[in-house]
């Protein structure tokens, strides 16, 4: 039986991940049409290549459907508690790097830290009656740090995407989420919190403690092959 | 062996036969008011549903809030209740914790006496638990309260003290800016040429920036005064003992003397009950850390000899939630809840 790696399925994540393998003798493609999410793993033996969103391969992984899978910490620490029991960095890949911040317009010249963001909660509730509103994805990430940072009176309002839009379309007063340069938050007049920073993720190898391993033989060779 | 059911049932007749009204609140909840009440944390803690016509609902994480809904709504006073039923708590952090369990409760909304009827719920909770020897600890959220109450600081500060009573962690951050043991954050852009988008107003950033403004010109709370709070929760000790220190420090914390009477006055009620109060330990931090709106007593009865199980039994009074839910009208209240499930575990154990 050959061990399955995933990888994600499209974009620059993909390119990348394909060459970084590369430089390490492993060479991944994508077989048939363009449309179709089938390919092949050359230069190590018995690995079968699954191509998937980026999203679902901290499940995969958690589920052991797949041995090997790349994609950000970010996911895996949003999707999978106690990560650390299901999955294990094999690398950390250095490219797809990126933050995961709380920034709030650049207009609110009197906030600053998350100690502001909270006295700032307090007053907008009892202005507007209605709790600060924060647009993410990343809701179990972001709910655990501002409660261990102890800042209350907010609600999280799910983003899938285009997140920095949702305050000027004032669907939300604040945002969490990933940014590289901050060159979309400084378009959109947004700006990062002096202590907002959540996480900082990158494109990771990860490996499967749910999945069976059941030729070690395959599974050194290709952990070794990439040392 | 007798299903945790039965016992929950045995339970609650037990707490019937003592003059509580049997009700059996709803299993799902307005989420709308959980989230109100407990801020965005209950979504960690509870599991919401939804339907197109109700939306957000969630299975209920305790029953003290809709029992006070129903009170609030149709009960007469004085009143006691008592309930048997399954609670749903959503585990994000530890895969050991029951995600469903039995509770099975007691609670009275009585204006007449508090320190009676603080005392009534926990005689009560321990009569049902004494073949267990589990070990209880009280505590008074009051104390805190009453201590923060009286600083000698701005409104502005002593409001966002007692908002944070429940999150020790910034509680201590802002008690040590005040007392100007760690910096002030207050930074200011001097403009700014973004655009102002979003909900929070102009109108609302400046008057921030104005109270920022004086509230830099706030001298620092007296550091006696803000030693004080900190020797406050260090207080542990058996009761009688405990009262002892809490009076000592009420020579320099005037503003405490009252929760302290309090505190004592509900010593001697559990007395009468009882209770052997020499025996009790009390802890002044007790119960800061759980969710729950408790501001006045609080306990909880633990096994000694298994320190990885929740309370097998856990109350205080919570007079504010009423304030909080009955849209106006208010009423003193006091409950506690035990899980029989637990209680079985222990009883084959021993």
């Amino acid at each position: 039986m050959s061990l399955k790696l995933g990888v994600p399925s499209k974009g620059r994540l993909m390119e990348k991940t394909f060459d970084w393998f590369a430089e390490r003798g492993v060479y991944l493609t994508r077989t048939g049409t363009d449309r179709e999410y089938a390919g092949e793993i050359t230069g190590v033996a018995n690995m079968s290549l699954v191509l998937l969103s980026a999203s679902e391969i901290p499940r995969e992984l958690a589920g052991g459907r797949i041995h090997f899978g790349v994609t950000g910490t970010d996911l895996v620490t949003e999707k999978l508690p106690f990560w650390e029991q299901q999955v294990e960095v094999i690398a950390e890949m250095g490219f797809g790097q990126a933050d995961l911040i709380l920034a709030v317009p650049a207009a609110w010249r009197d906030v600053h830290t998350l100690d502001d963001l909270d006295d700032v909660a307090a007053q907008f509730r009892e202005t507007h009656g209605m709790s600060l509103r924060i647009a993410t994805k990343y809701h179990r990430l972001v709910r655990e740090f501002l409660r261990t940072e102890g800042v209350a009176d907010y609600t999280l309002v799910d983003s899938q995407g285009a997140t920095e839009g949702t305050v000027a379309n004032e669907t939300a007063e604040l945002i969490a989420d990933i940014t590289t340069t901050g060159e979309t938050l400084r378009a959109n007049h947004l700006k990062i919190l002096s202590d907002g920073l959540i996480l900082r993720s990158q494109a990771t190898l990860w490996r499967s403690r749910t999945a069976e391993h059941v030729d070690r033989a395959i599974w050194d060779a290709f952990v070794n092959k990439l040392g | 062996m007798t299903h945790p059911r039965a016992k929950a049932a045995a339970l609650r007749a037990i707490f019937e036969a003592r003059g509580a009204q049997v009700v059996e609140p709803p299993i799902l909840l307005s989420a709308e008011t959980l989230l109100a009440l407990y801020g965005e944390d209950i979504r960690g803690r509870a599991y919401v549903t939804t339907d197109a016509l109700r939306g957000e609902q969630m299975l209920r994480p305790d029953f003290t809030v809709p029992v006070v809904q129903m009170h609030m709504a149709e009960g007469a006073e004085p009143a006691r209740y008592t309930y048997a039923g399954e609670v749903f708590r959503r585990q994000e952090l530890d895969p050991d914790r029951a995600n469903e369990y039995l509770q099975v409760g007691y609670e009275v909304f009585d204006r007449a006496n508090p320190a009676a009827a603080d005392a009534e719920v926990f005689a009560l909770m321990a009569d049902v638990l004494a073949p267990l020897g589990l070990r209880a600890v009280t505590g008074d959220i009051g104390l805190l309260m009453a201590a923060v109450a009286g600083l000698s600081t701005s409104d502005r500060r002593r409001a966002r003290l007692m908002r944070h009573i429940w999150r020790p962690r910034r509680f201590r951050s802002l008690l040590d800016q005040y007392a100007g043991r760690a910096p002030m954050p207050a930074q200011v852009d001097a403009e700014s040429e973004a655009p102002l988008n979003g909900l929070r107003s102009a109108a609302e950033i400046e008057a921030r920036l104005a109270a920022l403004a004086e509230d830099a010109e706030t001298p620092p709370i007296p550091s006696q005064e803000a030693d004080g709070i900190g020797s406050l929760l260090k207080v542990q000790e058996k009761i009688p003992f405990a009262i002892e220190q809490l009076r000592d420090l009420s020579v320099d914390m005037p503003s405490i003397e009252q929760a302290v009477e309090r505190l004592s006055a509900r010593t001697e009620a559990l007395r009468a009950q009882g209770v052997d109060v020499d025996q009790l330990d009390f802890e002044a931090g007790y119960g800061r850390t759980s969710m729950e709106y408790y501001d006045g007593f609080v306990f909880g009865f633990y096994a000694p000899t298994r320190a990885d199980l929740p309370p097998v039994a856990s109350g205080g009074r919570y007079d504010a939630l009423t304030r909080r839910l009955g849209k106006g009208a208010e009423i003193p209240a006091v409950g506690a809840v035990l899980r029989p499930k637990l209680m079985m575990e222990l009883e084959a154990a021993s």
